[in-house]
């Protein structure tokens, strides 16, 4: 298979997999990092009406905190580096979200200043499309990710420093 | 005596309480501010250009996009500026509606502002209160236009449809509730002592040096220039109402947020005179060459889909010229200078941003404040990034 997973996948890994998991899952601290116009309605999924804090995300302001960053806005090239160092910041485990057009593809904004997608630097786990996207489409995107950290396999291992983690699916 | 070395700190552009992309470069004498230098452009889109390769109603899209916290006020002001180039009257129902929402959209654009500014104070609560009654605003935009930021809803010569059924009651439910609410605020902050201590003489920027530097909207009023262009530079009839343009003494970031929320109580005022005077009739001109054909022609009949599809796909053509236009938007004085060639495109599209020109005048406000100050006065400037870098 090319993964390294010394653990092997029986019985007891897979439990104390799905374990982490679900603390994973459960806890996933994004960073706030508003770019652009998404920033504004993922405020407003983060405040009252759509209450992020039942999924227990909490928006951290340091990358160190973090183990999620959503990509909210148009990337320019001038941010791009900005980006990256502050993803390198982030410790592992760690997850991309690319919220709205101009973080998946660019958008509307295909000109000079701007870079064609947020992929084009960073793994992206979740895509979501929208010019900004609603709450609720941030919302699934987030319970999209949830599924995609339970699918993952060895992440105890790779927690006590043996193999790596990977996605049962992939 | 040792020489006295400054400090220099980088704040942002990755930093909660900058609103956005900005970035500060700021010279250090311990916790006492030297010299702010900002840095733009880290949301530089190329708007200016890209509405060169649109026609006139394409462009309109990429306007939701400079100040996304208030989409219509920028919608307002290009299609202002695109009909006055054309010479078009817009009928009056178009106009009284077009009142109503950039009134409201003044509401939703004071409402992010008071949440992130007191957010960046350390009141979380009025926070979450501002996002519950921006949460109503945005469900009703979305059943006028369609979307709940990107509204689109304005066209050159009236609006994309008249609106829905039921508007009237939501609006009067809007005004009938939201007072209330800015009592509520008040009462979380005008006497509490943390937010006076942080707000009162924070900030200070006389009424001459804010001239000056060509401040507009709540921060030139907060210094005491009775200066509002809805008044006296009256665009959309906005002479029709009667509202008060209220004024600070003091020039500090305290009494301009008391002027931004007699704004507020203001826009429900002004939406309120506007819904009593809404009369039914026409919400497009009656400009075959500029406007779209109603709906009915277009699903009915060959002629009205040709008209569609030629105004869609071409565009119309605009007389050579050029023309400002400016409106009162929620930050202060948006400027939409066009120039065209005759062409179905702008030849040239120049925005005057607000927030670019409120933002040269940080160094004056905050020289000489604790670094902690730095972020009050960011704040209270009420800043949006898609507008200054375009």
């Amino acid at each position: 298979m090319g993964v390294d997973n010394p653990l092997g996948d029986n019985i007891l890994t897979a439990s104390l997999d799905g374990l982490v998991n679900w603390a994973r899952k459960s806890s996933i601290w994004p960073m706030t990092f508003g770019l652009a116009c998404c920033a504004i309605e993922m405020m407003a999924t983060g405040a009252s009406h759509n209450d992020l804090d039942r999924f227990g995300i909490i928006f951290r302001a340091s990358p160190r905190q973090s183990d999620c960053i959503i990509i909210a806005g148009t990337v320019t090239k001038k941010m791009l580096p900005v980006i990256m160092t502050v993803y390198e910041q982030m410790p592992e485990p760690k997850w991309v979200i690319a919220m709205g057009a101009c973080a998946c593809s660019g958008g509307i904004f295909d000109t000079y200043s701007v870079v064609q997608g947020v992929d084009e630097a960073l793994p992206v786990d979740v895509y979501i499309p929208g010019c900004p996207p609603r709450p609720e489409a941030l919302l699934f995107g987030l319970i999209k990710l949830q599924e995609k950290i339970m699918r993952e396999r060895n992440s105890f291992g790779s927690t006590i420093g043996l193999g790596e983690r990977y996605d049962s699916a992939a | 005596m040792a020489q006295i070395e400054t400090m220099t700190l980088n704040m942002g552009p990755q930093h909660p309480s900058t609103h956005g992309v900005l970035r500060l470069v700021l010279e250090l004498d311990g916790e006492i501010i030297r010299k702010i230098t900002p840095h733009i452009g880290y949301l530089h889109r190329g708007i200016e250009k890209l509405s060169e390769y649109r026609t006139y109603h394409q462009a309109l899209p990429l306007t939701d996009r400079m100040d996304y916290l208030a989409p219509m006020s920028n919608n307002l002001g290009y299609v202002l500026a695109v009909e006055k180039l054309l010479g078009i009257e817009v009928p009056e129902r178009a106009q009284t509606v077009r009142v109503i929402t950039a009134e409201l959209t003044r509401l939703k654009s004071h409402l992010v502002w008071l949440a992130c500014h007191a957010l960046d104070i350390g009141a979380m609560t009025v926070f979450i209160y501002a996002f519950r009654e921006r949460e109503k605003v945005m469900q009703l935009y979305e059943k006028l236009s369609g979307a709940r930021m990107t509204s689109n809803y304005y066209r050159v010569g009236g609006l994309s449809a008249d609106v829905y059924a039921g508007f009237e009651k939501d609006v009067q439910e809007i005004i009938d509730t939201f007072p209330g609410f800015f009592d509520t605020y008040e009462g979380l902050l005008t006497k509490n002592t943390i937010w006076l201590q942080r707000t009162v003489g924070n900030g200070v920027i006389s009424a001459e040096d804010a001239i000056d530097a060509g401040i507009t909207g709540p921060a030139l009023r907060g210094s005491g220039v009775d200066w509002d262009l809805r008044r006296d530079n009256p665009y959309s009839g906005y002479d029709k109402y009667s509202f008060k343009v209220p004024v600070g003494e003091k020039c500090d970031t305290f009494d301009r947020y008391k002027v931004r929320l007699i704004e507020m109580r203001e826009a429900v005022n002004i939406i309120s005179q506007a819904l009593k005077a809404l009369k039914p009739g026409p919400v497009l001109a009656d400009e075959p060459q500029v406007c779209y054909p109603p709906k009915e022609n277009v699903y009915n009949s060959i002629e009205g889909l040709i008209h569609h599809f030629k105004i869609a796909s071409e565009g119309f053509p605009v007389p050579e010229g050029e023309i400002y236009q400016s409106v009162e938007a929620p930050k202060g004085e948006l400027g939409f200078y066009l120039v065209s060639d005759g062409g179905n495109k702008p030849y040239r599209m120049r925005v005057r941003p607000p927030s670019f020109v409120n933002l040269s005048a940080i160094e004056k406000m905050a020289k000489g404040a604790m670094i902690a100050d730095l972020v009050a006065v960011i704040g209270t400037l009420d800043i949006v990034l898609g507008e200054i870098d375009r």
